[in-house]
């Protein structure tokens, strides 16, 4: 299950309620038909756990890491350190057990946060936003992990998302947030249609953007986003829409270039958001899109807040709602 | 000056060949302190922990008396607990005064807020979430708080480090409420205590060689701290460039 929704929609918060680490200001918690209160907390606890979106690691090895959570549970040594070395391989961080956690790479650390929670076994696995600040190489290897604890442990997995691509693609059911409220909750087919008709309250998901959408002679459709900027995308729709591009997609270059991509968009850059090893800059184009480039190419191409720049995407990279 | 030539080679003299009288000083010096500070640590370490860690009315109130408290001039803290251990005073009763009991007291009253302040910063500035993110790998109120304050190890360490260094250079409560005794079976005095009673009775050799001693024992803890802290830096920074080895050697594997 997938949690969507625009920063501080509430989809932090709920997971911090249901990890039994934050109480909720009015209603009650029911886990497995047991109401959970301050009584059963720290015992309910151990059957949830939660990684944080902002990657907190233990200032000691990795190992101890990740055998905080079993030591707590009195584990004994020799299955821990059997259960820990098959975390770290399923995270693909093998005989990472003596290094210093706190010296690992953004994405390194985020894998033994996930390495800490999955050795735990909990009935409930709480991740919130975990690949946000990651680069592909590292999100990728976090999907294939969740996806396969899904499927051969039967773990139930909530996560937050406000990346649209991760929420229609991951999960079997998502369920929508706005201003602390769930609006929507299905499967993700049918709450992205539905999400089509609701859609101005969220405009900010990151590059998601409303629009008129028309099928041109061609087959594919225009999506007038308003301030003279059109997209092309491949699929056909028409009326009006919202369209969705994975900051993934988006090639970012100095100058306009002859592409067989059929959007090429010229704008300033609006802000530079610098992470562990890639950069995610706001590319104003009459629009913000959101561009995700890895630290080494953004050092190359010496780039500042204010310069031309011109993002390019094909029209197939477009999602349309 | 040739006096005085004479009696810094008087002081060394009774350094080196290991004065027993001296030995006795520096021993009751240490250890006073030492008990001092773990006193401290007993009782000041929790208080840290709830000052940092708690939200409640009048925090930042506390904190302030906190820090005036460690300016508080020595001289006045003795009176204050000469006050209250004479025989006249609310813990007469337990005739404290004048014996080591009252100087290990005094100094761990002393050094509370110096020990508390430190700590409650170094508590502070631990990430929030390691409360959160022990409790959601199963960890109850206490073991989370316990977490954090391995996080803070280092601030708390040098907490107590600073806490002995102000106990043991100390004068003022020391000199009240411990009477500064030479002899007997409960000796009271001191490396500071001494050091003040051999300048008035023109003993300057014996004060000399004390001032060099507890300026040397200052001296070698706050360099072993510094050194401490560098080789754990070595050790890191060899591991990081080891990580790094490796991995180019995997690169080069690669391709």
């Amino acid at each position: 299950m997938a949690l969507l929704g625009p920063n501080g929609s509430g989809k932090s918060t709920i997971l911090k309620i249901l990890a039994f680490i934050e109480n909720p200001t009015s209603g009650e918690v029911i886990f497995q038909s047991n109401e959970v209160n301050y009584k059963n907390t720290e015992k309910e606890r151990m059957q949830s756990t939660l990684v944080f979106q902002k990657t907190t690691v233990f200032s000691t090895s990795v190992y101890n890491n990740i055998a905080y959570g079993l030591k707590v549970r009195k584990v004994p040594q020799s299955t821990r350190d059997e259960e820990i070395k098959r975390a770290l391989k399923l995270v693909k961080l093998e005989g990472f057990e003596k290094r210093n956690a706190k010296k690992l790479s953004g994405g390194e650390q985020q894998r033994v946060a996930i390495a800490r929670a999955l050795v735990l076994k909990t009935k409930l696995l709480l991740l919130d936003e975990p690949t946000a600040n990651l680069d592909p190489k590292n999100a990728g290897i976090l999907e294939e992990v969740i996806d396969r604890v899904n499927r051969e442990n039967k773990v139930t997995i909530v996560m937050a998302t406000h990346n649209m691509f991760q929420a229609k693609t991951v999960p079997h059911r998502i369920a929508l947030m706005d201003e602390g409220k769930i609006s929507e909750v299905g499967a993700p087919a049918e709450v992205f249609n539905k999400l089509s008709r609701n859609l101005a309250s969220f405009a900010a998901i990151d590059n998601t953007f409303i629009g008129e959408a028309k099928i041109t002679s061609k087959g594919t459709t225009i999506v007038n986003l308003g301030n003279n900027l059109q997209v092309e995308v491949a699929d056909q729709k028409e009326g009006k829409v919202s369209i969705f591009v994975n900051p993934q997609d988006i090639i970012l270059c100095q100058q306009a270039v002859k592409s067989s991509a059929r959007n090429v968009l010229e704008g300033k850059i609006a802000e530079i958001i610098d992470l562990d090893s890639l950069v995610k800059l706001k590319v104003d184009v009459g629009k913000v899109f959101l561009v995700q480039i890895t630290k080494r190419s953004f050092n190359e191409l010496a780039l500042n807040i204010g310069a031309d720049v011109c993002i390019v995407f094909k029209a197939s990279s477009v999602q349309i709602l | 000056m040739a006096d005085i030539l004479g009696e810094v080679i008087q002081a060394f003299q009774l350094i080196f060949t290991g004065n027993p009288e001296i030995e006795g000083i520096v021993l009751r010096s240490l250890f006073f302190s030492g008990t001092a500070v773990i006193l401290a640590i007993l009782w000041g370490t929790p208080l840290a922990l709830v000052i940092a860690l708690k939200e409640f009315r009048g925090k930042t109130i506390i904190k302030a008396i906190l820090n005036t408290l460690i300016g508080l001039p020595t001289v006045v803290l003795g009176l204050i607990l000469f006050l209250i251990f004479s025989r006249g005073g609310p813990l007469g009763f337990l005739g404290l005064l004048y014996t080591p009991g009252a100087i290990m007291l005094g100094q761990a009253i002393l050094i509370t807020p110096i020990l508390i302040s430190i700590g409650v910063s170094s508590i502070e500035s631990v990430d929030p979430e390691i409360m959160n993110l022990s409790k959601t790998l199963g960890a109850s109120e206490s073991q989370a708080q316990i977490a954090v304050l391995k996080e803070a190890a280092n601030g708390i360490i040098l907490s107590d480090i600073a806490s002995f260094n102000r106990a043991i250079g100390e004068l003022g409560v020391v000199l009240l409420v411990g009477g500064n005794i030479a002899g007997g079976g409960n000796r009271t005095d001191v490396l500071t205590t001494a050091i003040s009673r051999d300048v008035q009775i023109s003993e300057l050799g014996l004060a000399i060689a004390l001032g060099i001693i507890l300026v040397s024992i200052l001296f070698i803890i706050n360099i072993s701290i510094i050194v401490l802290r560098k080789t754990n830096l070595i050790v890191e920074t060899a591991k990081g460039s080891f990580a790094k080895l490796r991995k180019r050697k995997g690169e080069l594997a690669d391709q």
